[in-house]
This record gives C-alpha cells, sequence and structure tokens, in this order.
C-alpha cells in the first residue's frame, strides 16, 4: 500500500538509477542515516560501543571487502584474516613512526599497503580459479600470520610479539587508546562504514562493477567483449583488500586496541568473514551488513538472553550458542540460499504488493 | 508477529544489564569451552569455590558478601573485552582474566577505568613494575621468574655449567608462550647455552613436526610453555619419541594432573615449575570439602579440588580476599570501591602466620607488595611427576631468581610501555 512505485515519477535518468528508487526506502535510507550520526552517538554507553557497535562496523567493512572480491568478482579468498593483520600491523607501525599524523591517514595507508599486498597475492588469480584460488588465498593467509609472528621488526621487538595502540586523536578528540570516549569509538568506525559502503555502491554499480560481475558469470565470454581479465580481478583484488586492510587497521586500533597475529587474525576469522558473505547474501551490499549483523549480534544476544535472562551456566550457553548459531546458518542456507539480501528482497516484493498479492 | 516478538525479546535480553549490587563483585573472565578448557575449568572452580567458602564460613569478608559472576571468554580475545565490559558495570573490585592475552587488552582499559588486574603467574612480566602499571599485580612470580627458575634448576644438574648445552624452549605461539623468550635469551649469552625456540600454534593438537625438529636436533633440555590440549599432546609426543622425561620442564601452566595423566607411566619424571605447594594436605581443602562441595555449592563436580590448577585458582582468590581485607582495613569501610581494591592488592603483605590462620601454612611464600614491586618474591620450585603414585612431588625449595638479568628487562620494557603510552612513574 505505502511500499511501491506507483506515483514516484522519475523524469531522468540519473532519478531511474539511483540505489533506492522507491520513495519509502530513500525515506529510511536518510531516517537510518540521521539516526546512527545524530541520535545513537548521545546514547552509547561501552558496553553498546564494544560489544555491538564497533564489531558490527568493523566486520561489515571487512565483509563488503569480501564481498567484492567473491561476491561481485567470483574470486573465492581465504585470506582475509591475513589481510586484516596486514592492516593492523601497517597502521601499527605508522602510528608509531608517525604519531604526529592524523590516525585517519594512517588507516588510510594502511588500507593502500594491504591493496598492494592483496593484489600481490591475487596475481595467481589469473591463472587459477575456483578452489585452486582458495588454497592459494589460504597460503596468503598462514604466510602473513608466520611473517606478523616471526619477524619481530613488525611488532617493534616486544617481548610478547603483542602491538599495542598508542593514543591518538582526531581533531582533538582521542579515537585510540583506553582513554576513548564510546561516542568517539563509535563515530570513527561509523565514518569509514559508510565512507566504504558509499564507495563501495557506486563502484559496484559502474563500469568497474560490470566488468567484475561479468568476469565472476563467465570469464571467457568478458574477454571477448572486451573485458580486461589482468585489471578486472586485480583491481577486484586491490579494492577488496584495501577495504579488508582498512577493518583490519580499525580492529586492531580502535576496537581491540592490542592484537597479535596468531590470535586476532587467524584462519577463524577468514573464515568468519566468509560466513557472513554468505549468510548476508554473496554480490549485495545489503548483504554485507546483514551478515556482519547477524554474526556480531547473535552470540551477544544469545549469550544475555541464556546467561544474563535465564540465568544458566556460562559452559552449556557457550556451548548451546555455537548450536544455535551453527543450526541457523544451516537452516538458512537451505531455505534460503542467497542470504538475508534475498530473503529481504523478496520481503519488498511482498511488500510491494501488500495487501492485495493478485 | 512471531518475528517481532522475537526481535523485541533479543533486544530487551541485550537491554538486560545487572543491577549495582552492594556486594563485593570478583567477575571470573573464565573459559570452560575450547582446546584450553582442561586448564580453564578447574581454575575457575578452585576461584568460585574459595569465594564460596569464605561466604558460606565466614559470611563473606569484613561482612560483606562475595559475588563471582562467570563470563565465558573461551580464551578468546574478542569474547574477553566483551566480557569485561558486560561485567565491570556490576562495580568489579579486580579482574583475573587467565589469558595473557585478554590481559594485554585490559592493561590500558582497566588502568583507565580505574580497576585492578591480578594476574598470578601470568600476563605481562614487566607489570611487575608497579611504577608504570600502577592497576596490574602479578605476584607471586611471574614467566621470566618461571625461566630463570629453569635454568637455574638445570644448572643444579649440571654443576653450573651449561657452555654448549642445547636448550629448546617448545611454546605457544601467542603472547604468553613468547614471554620468556627474551630471558631465556639473555641468560644464553650469561650461561653460554644454545637456545632454539620452536613455536607452537594455537590450538596445538598436532605437534608431530615439533617433535620431528626435537628429535633430530637432540636438545640436552626442552623448556615447555604449553596450556590446555597442548600440554598433553607434548607429553605423548614426548612419550612417543621417548625423550628422556626428565630433562623436560614445564611451566606452571603445564604441570597439572590432566596434563600427564593421559601419557601414562611414560610421564613419570617429567618435570613442571610451581610458585605454591602440591598436593590437598592443607587445611582450607579440608573446608572446602565441608563447607562447599559437600553442601553441594561447588562451582564444578568437586573433583578437582587439591588438583594443581584449582590450588591455583583457590590461591589467586585467597590473594584477593585478603587484598579487599586489606583494602577494607586502609580506608575504614566495608564496602569498599575498585579504587580502594588497587590500594589493597599495592599494600598486601602475606606472612606466613596469616597463612596458617587461612589453613595454608606453606602452601605460598611470605611476601610484602610495594608501590614498586608488584611482582612479589618470585620465588620457585621444581616439582616432578610420578605416574606409578599418581601424583606430583616437590623435588627442590621455592629458590630465587637470577634478578640481576630479570630486573634489568623488567625496567627496559615498562620504560618502553612507559614511553609509548606517556605514563608518568606513580611512586616517588
Amino acid at each position: 500500500m505505502f511500499y511501491r512505485e506507483a506515483g514516484d515519477f522519475k523524469t531522468s535518468y540519473r532519478d531511474d538509477n539511483q540505489t533506492f528508487p522507491i520513495r519509502l526506502d530513500r525515506a529510511g535510507y536518510w531516517i537510518a542515516l540521521f539516526v546512527a550520526f545524530c541520535v545513537i552517538p548521545f546514547f552509547v554507553n561501552d558496553y553498546w560501543v564494544n560489544s555491538i557497535f564497533a564489531p558490527f562496523f568493523i566486520y561489515a567493512i571487512a565483509a563488503l571487502g569480501l564481498n567484492i572480491l567473491t561476491g561481485y568478482a567470483g574470486q573465492v579468498s581465504l585470506g582475509t584474516g591475513g589481510f586484516m593483520a596486514v592492516g593492523a600491523y601497517a597502521c601499527y607501525k605508522l602510528m608509531v613512526a608517525f604519531p604526529e599524523i592524523n590516525i585517519v591517514f594512517h588507516v588510510l595507508i594502511a588500507g593502500g599497503i594491504t591493496a598492494a599486498v592483496g593484489v600481490a597475492f591475487g596475481l595467481p588469480s589469473l591463472r587459477i580459479k575456483g578452489f585452486y584460488l582458495a588454497v592459494a588465498t589460504l597460503a596468503a593467509q598462514f604466510f602473513l600470520v608466520w611473517l606478523f609472528n616471526k619477524v619481530a621488526w613488525f611488532y617493534n621487538y616486544s617481548a610478547s610479539g603483542q602491538i599495542n595502540a598508542p593514543e591518538r586523536t582526531v581533531f582533538g578528540v582521542i579515537v585510540t587508546g583506553p582513554n576513548t570516549e564510546a561516542w568517539a569509538k563509535y563515530m570513527i568506525c561509523l565514518v569509514f562504514l559508510v565512507g566504504v559502503a558509499w564507495v563501495a555502491r557506486n563502484l559496484t554499480r559502474g563500469m568497474t562493477g560490470r566488468k567484475w560481475m561479468g568476469i565472476r558469470d563467465m570469464d571467457i565470454a568478458a574477454e571477448i567483449i572486451g573485458v580486461n581479465p589482468l585489471m578486472a580481478k586485480m583491481s577486484a583484488f586491490a579494492v577488496s583488500s584495501f577495504f579488508v586492510g582498512i577493518a583490519g587497521a580499525l580492529f586492531f586500533a580502535v576496537y581491540l586496541g592490542a592484537a597479535e597475529a596468531g590470535e586476532s587474525f587467524g584462519i577463524t576469522k577468514s573464515f568468519l568473514v566468509l560466513f557472513m558473505v554468505i549468510i548476508g547474501g554473496l554480490g549485495s551490499i545489503f548483504g554485507s551488513f546483514a551478515g556482519a549483523a547477524f554474526m556480531v549480534l547473535m552470540p551477544v544476544v544469545l549469550k544475555n538472553l541464556l546467561v544474563g535472562t535465564m540465568g544458566w551456566p556460562t559452559e552449556i550457553a557457550a556451548e548451546l550458542e555455537f548450536i544455535i548459531v551453527g543450526g541457523l546458518i544451516v537452516i538458512f542456507l537451505i531455505l534460503e540460499p542467497h542470504g538475508l539480501a534475498q530473503l529481504w528482497r523478496l520481503t519488498k516484493e511482498k511488500l510491494r504488493l501488500w495487501p492485495f498479492p493478485h | 508477529m512471531t518475528f517481532k516478538r522475537v526481535a523485541a525479546a533479543s533486544v530487551a535480553a541485550l537491554m538486560v544489564g545487572s543491577p549495582v549490587m552492594a556486594d563485593l563483585v570478583f567477575p571470573s573472565l573464565s573459559y570452560r569451552t575450547g582446546p584450553f578448557a582442561a586448564g580453564g575449568i578447574p581454575y575457575a572452580d578452585g576461584f568460585a569455590d574459595y569465594m564460596t567458602l569464605l561466604n558460606e564460613r565466614d559470611g563473606g569478608i569484613g561482612g560483606v558478601a562475595v559475588q563471582v559472576p562467570e563470563c565465558e571468554t573461551a580464551y578468546n580475545t574478542e569474547k574477553g573485552v566483551e566480557c569485561y565490559e558486560s561485567t565491570k558495570g556490576m562495580g568489579a573490585l579486580a579482574y583475573n582474566p587467565l589469558s595473557t592475552g585478554i590481559t594485554y587488552q585490559l592493561i590500558p582499559k582497566a588502568t583507565a577505568d580505574d580497576i585492578p588486574l591480578y594476574t598470578p603467574g601470568y600476563g605481562r612480566t614487566s607489570a611487575a613494575n608497579g611504577n608504570v602499571f600502577s592497576h596490574v599485580f602479578n605476584f607471586p612470580a611471574n614467566y621470566w621468574n618461571g625461566a630463570s627458575a629453569a635454568i637455574n634448576h638445570v644448572l643444579d644438574l649440571n654443576n653450573g655449567d651449561l657452555k654448549g648445552k642445547k636448550i629448546v624452549l617448545l611454546h605457544f605461539n601467542g603472547a604468553y608462550g613468547k614471554e620468556p623468550i627474551p630471558t631465556l635469551t639473555k641468560l644464553g649469552e650469561k650461561h653460554g647455552y644454545d637456545l632454539t625456540t620452536i613455536p607452537i600454534d594455537y590450538p596445538g593438537q598436532e605437534q608431530k613436526a615439533q617433535w620431528l625438529q626435537i628429535r633430530r636436533e637432540k636438545p640436552d633440555y626442552v623448556l615447555f610453555w604449553g596450556w590446555g590440549v597442548m600440554n598433553q599432546v607434548a607429553i605423548q609426543e614426548a612419550a612417543n619419541i621417548r625423550y628422556p622425561m626428565d630433562q623436560f620442564i614445564g611451566v606452571w601452566w603445564s604441570g597439572a594432573e590432566h596434563d600427564v595423566k593421559p601419557a601414562g607411566e611414560k610421564a613419570t619424571g617429567y618435570k613442571a615449575m610451581t610458585f605454591h605447594g602440591v598436593g590437598s594436605d592443607y587445611p582450607v581443602f579440608g573446608d572446602l570439602q565441608k563447607y562447599v562441595v559437600d553442601a553441594g555449592k561447588a562451582a564444578g563436580d568437586g573433583s578437582n579440588v587439591g588438583t594443581v590448577i584449582y590450588n591455583r585458582g583457590v590461591y589467586a582468590a585467597m590473594m584477593l580476599a585478603e587484598a579487599a581485607k586489606k583494602a577494607q582495613e586502609i580506608h575504614g569501610v566495608a564496602d569498599i570501591t575498585s579504587a580502594q581494591m588497587r590500594d589493597g592488592l599495592e599494600q598486601l603483605e602475606i606472612t606466613n602466620a596469616r597463612m596458617a590462620e587461612l589453613g595454608m601454612e606453606g602452601f605460598g611464600p611470605e611476601f610484602k607488595v610495594s608501590c614498586a614491586n608488584h611482582g612479589g618474591p618470585g620465588a620457585i620450585a621444581i616439582q616432578q611427576w610420578d605416574g606409578a603414585a599418581g601424583k606430583w612431588s616437590l623435588i627442590s625449595d621455592f629458590g630465587a631468581s637470577d634478578m640481576d638479568v630479570i630486573q634489568p628487562l623488567i625496567d627496559a620494557d615498562s620504560a618502553a610501555y612507559a614511553a609509548e603510552n606517556n605514563i608518568e612513574p606513580q611512586c616517588n
């Protein structure tokens, strides 16, 4: 009744191609942005930021990055954890070496360094595909973690191999280190997330994104119609790794404050982000958000429900979390193999017809 | 509709914070799941049971009941942070996360929140320098004391000469396992032994490659910094390659009953360091049995009472309880805050007379914490496993470690931390 395009007339191609063609969607988008920027920061406390918002935003950035590579360009990657480690360690080295420079630039440069590393490890994708590429990126994962454990220069020769984020500011507001205010931590993650999502959306609906999707759907056909596979695949690796690098830098500097390669950026991290992308929906911006939200929020909600509200023993709750989250993943994939994004799409289709389906 | 209801329920569940209570709250960031649960469970049980004992027998600490809310971390730093944030609002007095990785996360956070961290025998070694780490306490012993004590033991066995000996450090490839490397390297320069470090990646269920390397290099001694399932595997592998067990020395986290029992009698002779007594021949364990286990109030099934890691949980809980009592004395209030708890920890004094009163005579050393020294005496003994009898026994006295080597390392590492974080020395 309310949710439909009838009566919402477009008079230019520009209007017709906008991200949210339906008025209600557009309104929802602006309201969400308004609430995220102008309402929530005034109410968040340490618990909400550290347990929910910061991990959600940062994993959403990582999921966006992996979704560009796997969902849009069709290149399977199991190296996300390793690339996040590159972002984190690059950011650490930059923070320590150039303390006077704004942390935002450090994060962006860390992303750039990760992009370069990602391209280097993406080179084999020109010759191999599918499972074989997955194994090649798996090698990147193990190599990078090994490197950051082995070479003491990366962690400034600290006794335990841990890296610690010193205090840094943006426009005089502390955003890293223990004295960070909850809202500052929230805002820096949110600004990066919105920026990354905006870039990702515009890349994927433009020529670059169409090239990626061409390569994904049939690389030979794409090559015949003039897509350069070298450029398309390398650009996908570069953009994806750039985002993942930003996620890694924020993960270390803003969210955790201390990290070590094996524990924080191990293979489980790669799988976690891959699950987010698959559950959220391959090749969908919204799916990256939904997948990240699902994987971050579900355990926290379950824990609070089982231990906090129902007073169960912690270990039973922890084991049950695995069973429930795992079960939900299986159910989702059986009922909707295209992920939460497809579920959302179907809901919207239904809403357009509601309340008169036929 | 149902979806809405579920969503509402979840949001409600998220919003449920625990109310502020007028009890003494010591959150236990425990791990009863995951590959390190073998060590996490008895420790958490010991910690909770001792606090329950205080509530049941003495009516709490200074008349105020003690609460030990648990939060499962699975040894994962992200979950550790979540647990810290969700429990600190309850009025947490001190944290004891039993994970060096989580400790590294919490050091700056807890300092900013004015909540002390108590990390006995783990965590950041250089936190022994209270001048820099105002809110971190790792008495009575730390990893570098342990590394030095192991080398001292080896020196004793070799009449004080280690020139040309080969020593391997087999360690968990994480913050915890890497801690002893600087000390062992420095001691190697001093005593002239060759140090090789062999890392084991998390979780360490597969160690064939490491033990193949040990078999090839034939080291004179293997020092071992492992935890959880890694310990059982390593001891089993050592038995498989017939490595002489009495030349295999674990740190205190690699020396519990459950670590050696899977290898059966072949584990006989395996040595481990310890900073407290072994066995259950102390009156306190009788009380634990009577007031807690038999009363059905134990955190676990009660089968762990008197085992190495359980005892350590009890020991840690005892220190915190004593510090809380001290804090009550200093500030003259029963219901202390975390800042007052920090003062209690800093002025804590453990005497043999007090240990006897607590039913733990001879269980641990006498010492006094000060503003500058948060590390305690670092007295460490060696215990050895007897597979036939199924028990640990001490084979040495609690000896001091080589502070000439360790102190400069502590000073250098804490100075680096102070410089990175602009910390002014707190003691004058």
